[in-house]
């Protein structure tokens, strides 16, 4: 990880692997919703709207991933102060708040039909809000010092104190009776979900982390290539 | 031990000698909860229902008002950096500053809440258990809201940030405040809920110090 972690080295790896991994969200992406979309069979009870599972189910989990990923950077920058792991968090969050908000939406549009309300106060539901705002807190915290190195220290503490809701989404299904229905993917017992189904929400899930690595590294070569010129017009 | 007890009374004074904090973070307190009548209209049966979220979510915005005397007159008059220099844990300076702050916010604030409960025609079985769980909510706000004050610590804008950062933070502490004041105002027991604030409390007193201290460092850096 060291090794990775010279900013030069990182920028010329970068560059390579990119278009690799931009190219494998969109050929993942666009065999998932076809799947979904056209070969997957409507649910017996839901009907078609059951698809927009597809959407909703990997952009939750992303939501979640890019949160830890987050945490893990912050936790990286604050103990061996790695400037590329700052980056990393910085350019992390916006991505995983818009799949936040994503995910929100489509389980409104999702829960319109099937519940008959837009929104309901469970805990799932209230969890992701609340994560939605941590991701909107620290993008504010980061930005609001004049120096960047202050924000990134006080961003990656909060995010770390961010991650205790991470478990509380992700079991309050379990602990709590709530309107929205527990896993049913990773389970310890067969998956509770048919194969028809299952296939393209793992196309659309690979999908999604390809498509967040693709613009991870976007965004990092930018800010990377935005810390440089400040760094440059300083020496002017 | 001394130092602790020291910056306690130092704490203590400023509140007292400045006078106008303490008592503008009540007035707060006070005309916010009588703005709910206003706003949702005067009859008993809907105050009397919603009167344990108003007085929680009242306490909770007087709670955050005062956050930004925590620590931002000390940064800006160059205490801070004494306060940080001196010999023992800065956990224990943000302990003891919590301690402070809970002593000059959320003490009043839990003496007073029972009487705004009785403008809002609250049950009079829910008082003990308004006070019950105030007593162990308002810690937690002063903790919760000490690792926020110190995190915006020489931030444009601090006064707006600080409540994005704790506000979300301190849901379950309303949630579980609220459950408590609801369940005996029906006449079920408040125990399970009181326990879970209990554990919210014991959980922070360890962590939000900790926390607040890392950021505490980084701002004096």
């Amino acid at each position: 990880m060291h090794w990775f972690a010279n900013p030069a080295r990182f920028m010329r790896i970068a560059e390579t692997v990119q278009p690799w991994i931009a190219g494998l969200a969109v050929l993942c992406i666009a065999a998932g919703l076809y799947y979904g979309l056209v070969i997957s069979p409507a649910d017996y009870q839901q009907g078609e709207t059951v698809r927009i599972m597809y959407v909703h189910v990997p952009a939750a989990w992303m939501s979640l991933f890019i949160y830890t990923i987050l945490a893990l950077a912050s936790g990286v920058f604050l103990i061996w102060k790695h400037p590329l792991a700052d980056i990393a968090a910085r350019a992390a969050a916006p991505i995983g708040a818009a799949f936040t908000a994503m995910a929100l939406i489509t389980g409104a549009l999702w829960g319109q039909p099937m519940w008959g309300t837009w929104w309901v106060w469970d805990a799932r539901l209230t969890s992701v809000l609340i994560l939605f705002f941590l991701y909107l807190g620290y993008m504010a915290l980061v930005n609001a010092f004049d120096e960047p190195e202050h924000g990134a220290r006080a961003g990656a503490i909060l995010a770390l104190v961010g991650v205790i809701n991470v478990p509380i989404i992700k079991f309050s299904v379990d602990w709590w009776n709530t309107l929205h229905q527990p896993a049913s993917l990773t389970r310890l017992d067969a998956s509770a979900i048919d194969p028809a189904m299952l296939v393209p929400l793992l196309l659309m899930a690979a999908g999604f982390k390809l498509y967040f690595l693709a613009v991870l590294v976007i965004r990092m070569r930018t800010l990377l290539t935005a810390r440089r010129i400040r760094a440059l017009h300083m020496v002017e | 031990m001394s130092g602790f007890l020291a910056i306690v009374r130092r704490e203590l004074k400023l509140a007292l000698r400045q006078g106008s904090d303490a008592s503008t973070v009540l007035m707060f307190y006070v005309v916010v909860v009588a703005l709910f009548p206003l706003g949702v209209g005067p009859e008993p049966d809907v105050l009397e229902r919603i009167s344990g979220g108003v007085v929680w979510i009242g306490a909770l915005l007087a709670a955050l008002l005062s956050l930004d005397r925590l620590f931002q007159p000390d940064l800006e008059d160059g205490s801070l950096d004494l306060l940080v220099l001196a010999p023992w844990p800065l956990e224990f300076l943000v302990l003891a500053k919590c301690l402070a702050h809970w002593l000059v916010t959320g003490l009043p604030i839990m003496v007073i809440s029972p009487l705004l409960g009785l403008l809002l025609h609250m049950q009079p079985e829910a008082y003990f258990s308004l006070l019950a769980a105030m007593a162990l909510g308002t810690p937690v706000l002063s903790l919760i809201g000490a690792v926020g004050a110190t995190l915006v610590l020489g931030a444009r804008r601090s006064g707006v940030l600080v409540s994005l950062l704790v506000l979300p933070l301190t849901i379950p502490v309303l949630i579980f405040g609220v459950a408590a004041v609801e369940a005996a105002a029906i006449g079920q027991s408040p125990q399970p809920h009181l326990m879970l604030l209990g554990a919210l409390l014991l959980a922070a007193l360890p962590l939000c110090p900790w926390a607040a201290a890392a950021a505490l460092r980084q701002a004096v850096a």
